[in-house]
């Protein structure tokens, strides 16, 4: 049996920014938050579980005036915390005790280089601020990863995006084309970059790499739209990650939420036992519900078909073939979408956060 | 990271921490987004990263100085140890 080693902690849907590209549900439960103690024994079940790392994350999660006793006992059980920000709202003194009560890594994003491209995008003029907070986070000793998503309008800010995390001094930078799942669904055609703007950005980046060895890491995930292949997905489906949703279901991935699954709600049962024995968790995992082209292709075990929840939103069957691959007979999907991007510039629809009835 | 060398004094950088994991026993290290499953050996290097220097943790393992030289410098391409 596979054990979880990253638990992705979503602390509520609320965020100030209302980035186009967010994979936010576009339309979210309307189920109360878990509460503090919920959350305190969901980590240490997932510690048990065999869970190493913790990301916490949102929307935003600093909305959560309890982050502090959260991260408090993720560093009781010895899990890595890793917090996942937009930076807003925060002081310095606010960080300094999240350092203080164990915090070992924060992961902030930027929208673009530039604080006009960033708003455009973000719908908040926030860049001022979030320099200010990779700045305290440098001072505080914390590590640093710069986390921009990538798409069309600020594809070609990368080589300045690089600059920037250089000098705020990140020891990461992820560079994440946008995957077309959530509230980014909507905004394909705005976001989708064309063939030529991407791998020229890829050049820019192949070249940092290689002079920023040792220094910063840097990541480059690729649109999977413009891929040959699938994606593997979540290191396969219920393999090594859970996502826990602001009003404690526990998920394979955070883009589950569309699938006609009944997801664990862990007020109700332990995370072992979603991880174990819910059907959901189990529907995915490993190869065996696939179908053909994928159920005697030679790459079933790499990529398992592709993304679940991507194959869903496109075709209506979680157990298709993710159509971003060109063995899929629904491939045709993906290259009309960029054909559609490519003779369209829509305006982006900026995050609003809706109740689900 | 400049070249290695005998003298070099290695020191786990800030984003990585070692620990136990609870269902193997195993060590493990970890950093933002990863996490390395160290064997025996490079359990023991990892421990001494403390300031020391290479020639010293060599000498401590028994362990012959050019094997050290080679971890270490493959810790220091993921920035998981400074000099």
């Amino acid at each position: 049996m596979s054990r979880p080693y990253v638990l992705v902690a979503e602390l509520t849907y609320r965020c100030p920014l209302r980035c186009a590209y967010c994979s936010n549900p576009t339309e979210v439960p309307d189920r109360p938050a878990l509460a503090t103690a919920d959350w305190q024994r969901v980590l240490g079940e997932a510690g048990e579980l065999g869970v190493v790392q913790v990301h916490f994350t949102g929307g935003e999660p600093l909305l959560r005036d309890d982050l502090e006793a959260l991260v408090a006992r993720a560093a009781e059980l010895e899990l890595y915390s890793n917090l996942i920000t937009s930076g807003m709202p925060l002081t310095r003194e606010r960080l300094a005790g999240l350092a203080a009560v164990g915090l070992c890594a924060l992961q902030l994003s930027f929208q673009a280089a530039r604080p006009g491209s960033s708003a455009a995008i973000a719908g908040v003029d926030a860049f001022a601020h979030k320099r200010q907070v990779a700045a305290w986070t440098r001072e505080l000793e914390l590590p640093l990863t710069v986390n921009v998503v990538l798409h069309r309008q600020n594809l070609d800010e990368v080589g300045a995006i690089i600059a920037l995390a250089e000098e705020l001094g990140a020891e990461r930078l992820e560079l994440a084309n946008t995957q077309y799942l959530g509230w980014a669904h909507r905004n394909r055609a705005a976001l989708m970059p064309d063939r030529a703007q991407l791998d020229a950005a890829r050049a820019v980046v192949a070249a940092a790499r290689a002079r920023l060895r040792g220094r910063m890491e840097l990541l480059f995930v690729l649109p999977d739209y413009h891929a040959d292949r699938p994606r593997t997905c979540m290191n396969g489906w219920g393999e090594r990650y859970v996502v826990v949703t602001p009003d404690g279901r526990a998920m394979p991935c955070h883009a589950a939420h569309i699938l006609p699954l009944a997801f664990p709600d862990l007020r109700a049962c332990s995370l072992a036992s979603a991880w174990n024995d819910s059907d959901a968790f189990q529907r995915y995992r490993g190869t065996d519900y696939l179908r053909e082209p994928c159920r005697s292709c030679d790459q079933r075990e790499v990529d398992h078909g592709g993304c679940r929840c991507q194959a869903f939103l496109l075709t209506g069957d979680a157990t298709a073939a993710d159509p971003v691959c060109d063995l899929s007979p629904h491939h045709d999907l993906v290259v009309a979408a960029r054909a559609a991007a490519a003779d369209t510039a829509p305006p982006l629809t900026l995050r609003r956060l809706r109740l689900a009835r | 990271m400049t070249p290695l060398s005998a003298d070099s004094r290695p020191r786990l950088a800030r984003k990585a921490r070692l620990r136990t994991d609870r269902l193997t026993g195993e060590t493990l290290l970890l950093y933002p987004e990863h996490g390395l499953v160290l064997n025996a050996s490079a359990a023991a290097i990892v421990r001494l990263c403390d300031g020391r220097s290479a020639g010293d943790i060599a000498a401590e393992l028994a362990a012959p100085l050019a094997d050290i030289l080679d971890f270490l410098a493959a810790l220091g391409d993921r920035g998981l140890v400074t000099t």
